[in-house]
C-alpha cells in the first residue's frame, strides 16, 4: 500500500516538472543576452590558434575573436563571454537546443547544414579548404599516391565525405581510423596509427605547428574541397543573426577601410571625412540602432582585438607558429575572398 | 448479547474507496496508473512540441540515403555510396563480433577466476581476488582507454617495418604488433579447400558422437573409454590428412610490408583488440564471483560424499560440483553478457565503428536525425539483448533441476 501511494505521489511530482519543460528558448536571442549580461558562444575544444586556452585558462585564437567581437558589440564588454567548449557531434545538437547563442568553431558552411539542419550561417571567416598531411619520409608527393594507406578522420565532420568521394572518384583505396577530437589525431598519427591526416589546410597548419619537428611533415599540395568556415546561430531569430553577421561584417570592413586597434579611439572620437568610416564606428546616421545596439557598437568591436587583418596576424598569420598566409582570406581589393557588404 | 455484532453492509459509498481495506488497494492502483499514463503522455507531447517548434519533424526517410562515409572494419560488403541503413548494419556486425568474442573470453576469464580463487593454492587465490578487485572496481571505460594507450605506446608503428634495414621485424616471418593492429597470417582457400573445410567439419560431429558414445559406454559398462586423445587426433588428423590427400589446397597469405601499411595476411585492428580485451577483463571478474558463488553454494558434504565414493578431486568438481553449481551460476552470467554487450557502446572513444560508432555518431552527426537515430540505435540494442537473454534462459532450463 505504502508503495502505490510513493509510486502516485512521484508520477504527480513528474507531472508537474515537465510542465515546466514545455517552454524553452524562443524570445529574442538579443534580448536575453543583454538580460544575461553575458553571451554563451560555442567553440572548439581546443585547436591551436583558432581556440585554446592561454597560461590564465583565458581563451584566445580566431574563432574565439569572432565571440568576442559579438560581446562587444551587443554588450560593450569583449570578456563578457561564456565560452562552451563542445565536440564535432554535439555542436549542432548545443546551438539548436538554445544552450549555447551562437557558434564559432570552424564549421564548414553547407547546404544540409544550413536548411536541413536549421542553421544559419552568417558569413565566412576563414575560406578554407581540405587538405592531407604525411611524414616526409615517405617521399609522397601527391594525394593521388596515397593508395591502400590508413587516414586518421575526425567523424561526423564534411571531411570524412570528402575523403570517401576523393578516393572513390580517383579509384584508390584507404583504410579509415576514425577518431574523435583534433588532438587524439594528432596522438594517433605520430604513433603511426595513421600514415596520413586529412583536416581543413588551416587545421593541418595548426596540428604541425603544436608537433616538436614540425619540418619531419608535409602537407600535401591537393586541396580537395572548398570548406567556407563561419559563425552561425539558429534558424528562427532572425534580429540576432542580424547581430552576428553584421559584427563579422564590422571587422571585415574595417580592415578594409583601415580602422585599427591603433587608430580606432581617434577616429571614433569626431566625424572624419569618409562617411562609410563615420557609420561604421556610430559617428553619423543610426545604423546601430537599427540592430538593436549601441551607436559605437562599431567602435567597440574593433577596441576589443582590432580588425580581421589584426587578428588574422595576431593568431594564425605568418608570424605565428601556425604560419598561415592569407591566401583565400584577404581583402577583395588584394585579390582574395573578403568582400563586407556596404555599411549604410 | 454479544459486544461485537455484525456490521449491516451499508453498501458501496464513495468514501470507501479511501476508507474500505477491500477498496483502497485498487483505488491507488488506478491513481498511480493514470498519473504514469499521464506522465509519459506530456513528455511525447512536448517532444513532438518542442520538435515541431525547431521545424523538425520525425522521419526515418534518410536510411534510405547514401552513406558518403566509409567504415572499418566491415565484415559485409559496403562502400560509402551504400545507403545509411547499410551502414547500421555494418555497424551492428561489428558490435555483434565484438560481444561474441568479448562473452567467449570473459567467461574463460571468469571461470578460471573463479575456480581457482577457491583454490588451496595461496598465492593463486590470492591473485584471483587481486584481479577480480582490480577489474570490477575501476570503470570500463578506463580500461579501454588504457589498453588503447598501452597498444599505442607500446606496439610499433607500421613505417618502422619498412626499408631494407627495417627499425622492427615480423615475429617468426609471421607477426606483426603495429599501433594499427596486429597482423596476422591468413588462410587462401584455393580450389579443393571447400573438401578439406567439410572434412573438417564432419571431424567436429564425430567428435561429439564420440563424447556421447564414451559416456554411454561409461553409464553401461563402467568402462572408461580415453577421451582427450582421441578428441585431439578427431580434431587435427582427419583435416590435415585431407589437406595433403587433396594436394594442399589450404594456402597461407603471410602480411608482406606495403608503402604505407602491410598488405596481406589479416588485421586485427587495435580498437578491437583493447575493447575486448577491456571488456572480457572486466566481465570477467563479475563472472568470476558468480562462479564462485555457484561453488560455495554447493552443500560440502556432496563433495565429501563423492570423495567417500572414491572419486579423484578433479572428476569430484567436474561430475558432483560444476553440474549443480551451473544452475546458480549461468542466471547471473547471462546478464553479464548483456552488460557486455551494451558497455561495448563504449567502442565510440577509441574509434571502433559499431552501432553507436555508426548509426548514432556518424550518421547522426551527418543527417542531424539524432531523435530518430538513437531511438533505432537503442531498438537495436534491445533486439540484441532479448536474443541474448532468451539463447540463456533456453541453455538455463536445460540445466535446471527437472522437477517432475
Amino acid at each position: 500500500m505504502k508503495k502505490n501511494v510513493f509510486l502516485s505521489a512521484l508520477a504527480a511530482a513528474a507531472v508537474t516538472a515537465t510542465g515546466a519543460l514545455a517552454d524553452g528558448h524562443g524570445g529574442a536571442t538579443l534580448a536575453a543576452v543583454k538580460d544575461r549580461g553575458s553571451l554563451k558562444c560555442g567553440i572548439s575544444t581546443g585547436l591551436v590558434g583558432f581556440a585554446s586556452q592561454d597560461a590564465n585558462d583565458e581563451w584566445e585564437g580566431f574563432d574565439v575573436a569572432v565571440c568576442r567581437a559579438v560581446a562587444a558589440a551587443v554588450l560593450g564588454d569583449p570578456t563578457a563571454v561564456e565560452f562552451r567548449p563542445v565536440t564535432n557531434k554535439e555542436r549542432f545538437e548545443v546551438l539548436n537546443s538554445g544552450d549555447i547563442d551562437m557558434l564559432s568553431r570552424n564549421t564548414t558552411w553547407t547546404f544540409s547544414r544550413d536548411v536541413d539542419l536549421k542553421l544559419e550561417f552568417v558569413g565566412v571567416n576563414y575560406y578554407d579548404g581540405q587538405g592531407f598531411m604525411v611524414p616526409k619520409e615517405l617521399g609522397v608527393s601527391s594525394a593521388k599516391d596515397l593508395d591502400g594507406a590508413p587516414v586518421c578522420i575526425q567523424s561526423g565532420t564534411t571531411t570524412e565525405l570528402n575523403l570517401a568521394d576523393f578516393f572513390r572518384t580517383n579509384n584508390i583505396s584507404y583504410q579509415p581510423v576514425s577518431i574523435t577530437t583534433a588532438s587524439e589525431a594528432q596522438q594517433a598519427y605520430l604513433a603511426g596509427r595513421c600514415a596520413v591526416y586529412t583536416t581543413d589546410a588551416s587545421g593541418l597548419a595548426a596540428t604541425r605547428a603544436s608537433f616538436e619537428n614540425p619540418e619531419d611533415h608535409v602537407v600535401l599540395p591537393e586541396i580537395i574541397s572548398k570548406e567556407p568556415l563561419g559563425p552561425l546561430v539558429r534558424h528562427g531569430d532572425s534580429e540576432w543573426g542580424d547581430v552576428v553577421r553584421w559584427s563579422l561584417n564590422t571587422l571585415i570592413a574595417a580592415e578594409e577601410l583601415g580602422i585599427t586597434s591603433a587608430n580606432v579611439g581617434e577616429l571614433s572620437a569626431a566625424p572624419t571625412e569618409n562617411p562609410e568610416i563615420n557609420r561604421l564606428l556610430g559617428t553619423e546616421g543610426n545604423l546601430g540602432e537599427m540592430l538593436g545596439l549601441p551607436a559605437d557598437f562599431g567602435a567597440a568591436i574593433i577596441q576589443a582585438d582590432g580588425n580581421y587583418g589584426e587578428i588574422f596576424e595576431k593568431y594564425i598569420g605568418e608570424n605565428t607558429p601556425i604560419g598561415l598566409s592569407r591566401g583565400l582570406n584577404a581583402q577583395w581589393t588584394d585579390g582574395g575572398l573578403l568582400y563586407a557588404p556596404p555599411f549604410r | 448479547m454479544s459486544l461485537i455484532e455484525d456490521r449491516p453492509d451499508s453498501g458501496f459509498t464513495l468514501s470507501k474507496l479511501f476508507n474500505d481495506s477491500r477498496y483502497r488497494g485498487y483505488t491507488f492502483q488506478v491513481i498511480a496508473g493514470i498519473a504514469i499514463i499521464a506522465l509519459i503522455a506530456v513528455l511525447i507531447m512536448n517532444a513532438t512540441a518542442n520538435l515541431e517548434r525547431l521545424g523538425k519533424d520525425i522521419s526515418f526517410g534518410f536510411l534510405e540515403q547514401p552513406a558518403g562515409y566509409d567504415i572499418y572494419p566491415k565484415l559485409i560488403p559496403y562502400t560509402s555510396q551504400s545507403t545509411h541503413l547499410h551502414a547500421a548494419f555494418v555497424g551492428v556486425m561489428n558490435t555483434l563480433l565484438v560481444a561474441f568474442l568479448g562473452c567467449i573470453a570473459a567467461t574463460f576469464f571468469g571461470v578460471v577466476a573463479g575456480v581457482l580463487r577457491l583454490s588451496n593454492n595461496w598465492l593463486l587465490a590470492k591473485l584471483m581476488a587481486v584481479y577480480v578487485e582490480v577489474f570490477r572496481n575501476v570503470p570500463v571505460l578506463l580500461w579501454i582507454l588504457l589498453i588503447m594507450q598501452i597498444v599505442a605506446i607500446s606496439f610499433a608503428n607500421p613505417l618502422d617495418f619498412k626499408g631494407d634495414e627495417p627499425a622492427e621485424t615480423l615475429l617468426w616471418g609471421m607477426f606483426a604488433f603495429t599501433t594499427l593492429g596486429i597482423y596476422t597470417p591468413a588462410p587462401v582457400w584455393n580450389p579443393g579447400s571447400g573438401i578439406v573445410v567439410g572434412v573438417f567439419i564432419a571431424s567436429i560431429i564425430a567428435m561429439v558422437f564420440y563424447a556421447k558414445y564414451r559416456r554411454k559406454v561409461l553409464f553401461d559398462t563402467g568402462r572408461m573409454l580415453p577421451g582427450w586423445p582421441v578428441m585431439l587426433a578427431l580434431f587435427f588428423v582427419p583435416a590435415i590428412l585431407a589437406h595433403f590427400v587433396m594436394g594442399q589446397p589450404v594456402g597461407v597469405d603471410y602480411p608482406q610490408m606495403g608503402f604505407f601499411k602491410f598488405e596481406g595476411g589479416a588485421l586485427i585492428g587495435g580498437p578491437l583488440i583493447a575493447l575486448w580485451l577491456a571488456l572480457s577483463l572486466y566481465t570477467g571478474a563479475f563472472i568470476a564471483e558468480n562462479v564462485r558463488a555457484g561453488i560455495l553454494a554447493i552443500s560440502k558434504g556432496q563433495t565429501e560424499a563423492a570423495a567417500a565414493l572414491g572419486l579423484r578431486s578433479n572428476r569430484i568438481m567436474s561430475l558432483v560440483v560444476l553440474p549443480q553449481a551451473l544452475r546458480v551460476i549461468i542466471p547471473p552470467v547471462i546478464s553479464q553478457f548483456l552488460n557486455l554487450t551494451k558497455n561495448s557502446s563504449l567502442a565510440a572513444f577509441i574509434g571502433y565503428q559499431e552501432i553507436t560508432g555508426t548509426l548514432m555518431g556518424v550518421t547522426l552527426n551527418q543527417t542531424g536525425r539524432s531523435f530518430e537515430a538513437v531511438l533505432l540505435g537503442m531498438l537495436i540494442y534491445l533486439t540484441i539483448s532479448l536474443l541474448i537473454s532468451f539463447g540463456g534462459n533456453m541453455y538455463n532450463s536445460s540445466v535446471k533441476l527437472k522437477e517432475r
